[in-house]
């Protein structure tokens, strides 16, 4: 039976659809409980991607696969959202009416995420990422009567609409070439023609304007600080996997390296990313623009692990993309407890913050330390997988800067720690996150350290997903 | 060159040429009505590839309805003299320009040198039954999703436009 294959993705449309009309029917009172509602379907979703693992099936001629590799990313992208809403649910209920739809939008845009980790073909990867870009440009713009957050949706939709139509013409290219496109027929009928290169320049474009690499990076800061903070953090976590998740699949299937050598290419990139993301992230005053900067950094050490191609780097791509989730959510849900108590995003905010609540600063610092690469955090596992691999495939320079660049990275994560620990405030009211913030920060705080202490089970998982490569 | 290419060549430099006219033309309204021509240029093409069913789509969707939404919206919304409705900025004008000339020329030099595929099938015969088997065979996920992809783009649409200022 075909169709029980596709149980998350029709889950997760169901509860979409559902939010939507609830957020009609219910009275006003009885909006609260629209967290709880997609709280509850989130983890049914859960529940069934989880039971997906492990079974490997082309669905409709392999326009669509139901994949370890994809359910790996099911499962991450769905964390992420459940996390996010957990974390956000407080500052979303400030939204007032329109916090409804606030939560239909981030199932919606957790279905664009799905369905471009398993999409099997090019085309339906597209209309994935339409469906998860389009609604971020709304999720962006959300706060109407804040200027920064309407300029960002404006600049998001403008710039991510070009970049859609540079990556439809890469599409369009590679297909006039090879004459399919299902991904894994791509490579069969692959020639070496000047067209397909230009196509597969144009894709890279694509995928690096979504990955927000450097030179296609300029978006990400201005839109991540104007974004409402559970947006820019979903932004930053899920829809940077989604890309990832589809970038390796059409890479390493579609266009194998032995058959075209884009590994360089992605190598200077990735190098580019890592230097410029850290370098600038020395000078941010914003605690969203310090993560946004460290998270173009952060997709830089993912790439490293693609460019590398081998078992290490790609299993180090799927295992650090899972610890990316749990550390950087846990920096963005301090950030937002912080900011739905003080309503400010600068790191001044932050001072002092480890007498106003111990527990935000603790888990604050060892969240920045697990994305700095310090052992025994998550962050040094992952950073282990990804930079042993680039050495196994010959780029030692490559690990060079990337280590390099994280010990620059500890720099301004401390700085922030300092800020805590060390700075003071004239307000110095105890910050008390409500339950469900509490509830996402001490499974960020767990899984952050229980990976870093014991990686054996994730490691294990990525193993499975990349059997496929 | 027999008369088909030279069709093609009419019908892609007016399609070219109206696609031009929508980001060149200072008045909104005018920029509008070229993004019409386009969408009959590329309907034309259509045609001329014997996808009847597309190109008659094309102009009822593209040509017919979304320009006439278009022009609505700009009715509803233009509060400005028409004449200087769309400005482009002098010094990125020269750039943009030079830059598409380039990726023009870039793309040109590979595409025009690349030898392509030649496909051997024959037209179908019910092209229309075929792309219905496609969509809700192959494509069903794709096409299952398009549809939620309108429906968030309608709600966030009209969430937008309603704006802020009500809370209760």
């Amino acid at each position: 039976m075909q169709i029980s294959m596709l149980a998350p993705e029709i889950e997760i449309a169901l509860l979409g659809l559902l939010l939507l009309v609830l957020g009609l029917l219910l009275p006003h009172k009885g909006r609260g409980i629209m967290g709880t509602v997609t709280f509850l379907g989130l983890v049914i979703a859960l529940l069934l991607s989880a039971a997906g693992f492990g079974q490997e099936e082309a669905l409709f001629n392999g326009v669509y696969q139901a994949d370890s590799y994809g359910s790996f990313f099911k499962l991450l992208f769905i964390l992420a959202g459940l996390l996010v809403v957990l974390s956000g649910s407080a500052y979303i209920q400030r939204l007032g009416r329109r916090a409804n739809e606030f939560y239909s939008f981030l199932v919606f845009a957790l279905l664009g995420m799905v369905v471009m980790a398993a999409a099997g073909e090019l085309i339906t990867l597209y209309i994935g990422l339409e469906l998860m870009t389009i609604s971020f440009y709304i999720l962006t713009a959300y706060l109407l009567n804040n200027e920064l957050s309407v300029e960002a949706g404006l600049k998001y939709l403008i710039l991510g609409a070009i970049s859609s139509a540079v990556l439809l013409f890469g599409i369009s290219l590679v297909y006039a070439v090879s004459g399919t496109t299902v991904i894994s027929e791509i490579a069969g009928h692959m020639q070496f023609q000047p067209a397909m290169v230009a196509g597969i320049i144009l894709m890279i474009a694509g995928f690096a304007f979504k990955l927000s690499l450097v030179p296609f990076h300029m978006w990400a800061p201005d839109i991540y600080q104007g974004a409402p903070i559970p947006v820019t953090a979903f932004l930053a976590v899920g829809s940077k996997a989604a890309a990832f998740a589809a970038f390796v699949r059409v890479f390493m299937l579609a266009l194998p390296l032995p058959q075209f050598e884009w590994g360089l290419v992605l190598a200077v990139l990735a190098a580019c990313t890592i230097i410029l993301g850290n370098l600038v992230a020395l000078v941010q005053t914003d605690i969203k623009r310090l993560l946004a900067y460290s998270s173009i950094a952060q997709a830089g050490y993912i790439l490293v692990g693609m460019v590398a191609g081998n078992e290490y780097g790609l299993k180090g791509v799927l295992f650090y993309a899972m610890l990316y989730v749990f550390s950087n959510l846990g920096a963005f849900a301090v950030a937002t407890a912080v900011e739905v108590e003080t309503g400010s995003t600068s790191i001044e905010a932050f001072k002092a913050l480890g007498k106003r609540s111990p527990m935000l600063a603790a888990i604050m610092t060892v969240c920045l330390l697990s994305l700095a690469g310090i052992p025994p955090l998550a962050g040094f596992v992952g950073k282990f997988y990804l930079f042993s691999g680039a050495i196994g495939a010959g780029y030692l320079w490559l690990a060079f800067v990337g280590l390099l660049m994280s010990m620059v990275s500890v720099y301004y994560y401390l700085m922030v720690a300092k800020a805590m620990y060390i700075g003071t405030n004239d307000d110095m009211t105890p910050i008390k996150p409500d339950t469900s913030t509490r509830v996402a920060l001490w499974i960020c705080l767990a899984a952050t350290v229980l990976i870093g202490v014991y990686p054996a089970p994730l490691s294990a998982l990525a193993q499975t997903a990349i059997q496929l490569f | 060159m027999n008369l088909s290419d030279l069709v093609f060549i009419v019908t892609a430099l007016i399609t070219v040429t109206a696609a031009v006219g929508v980001v060149g033309f200072k008045n909104i309204v005018h920029s509008a009505l070229s993004l019409v021509l386009s969408f009959l240029g590329v309907a034309a093409l259509y045609f001329q590839l014997q996808a009847g069913f597309l190109g008659l789509v094309q102009i009822l969707v593209y040509a017919g309805a979304v320009s006439v939404l278009i022009i609505f919206a700009i009715m509803l919304v233009m509060d400005k003299d028409p004449d200087e409705s769309n400005r482009s900025h002098a010094k990125q004008k020269y750039w943009g320009g030079l830059i598409a000339l380039l990726v023009t020329l870039g793309l040109g030099a590979a595409i025009g040198s690349t030898i392509w595929p030649q496909s051997s099938g024959s037209l179908p015969e019910d092209s229309v039954g075929a792309l219905a088997t496609l969509l809700l065979g192959d494509y069903v996920v794709a096409f299952e999703v398009a549809a939620l992809l309108l429906l968030v783009a309608v709600v966030g649409a009209i969430i937008l436009a309603k704006g802020a200022g009500e809370h209760d």
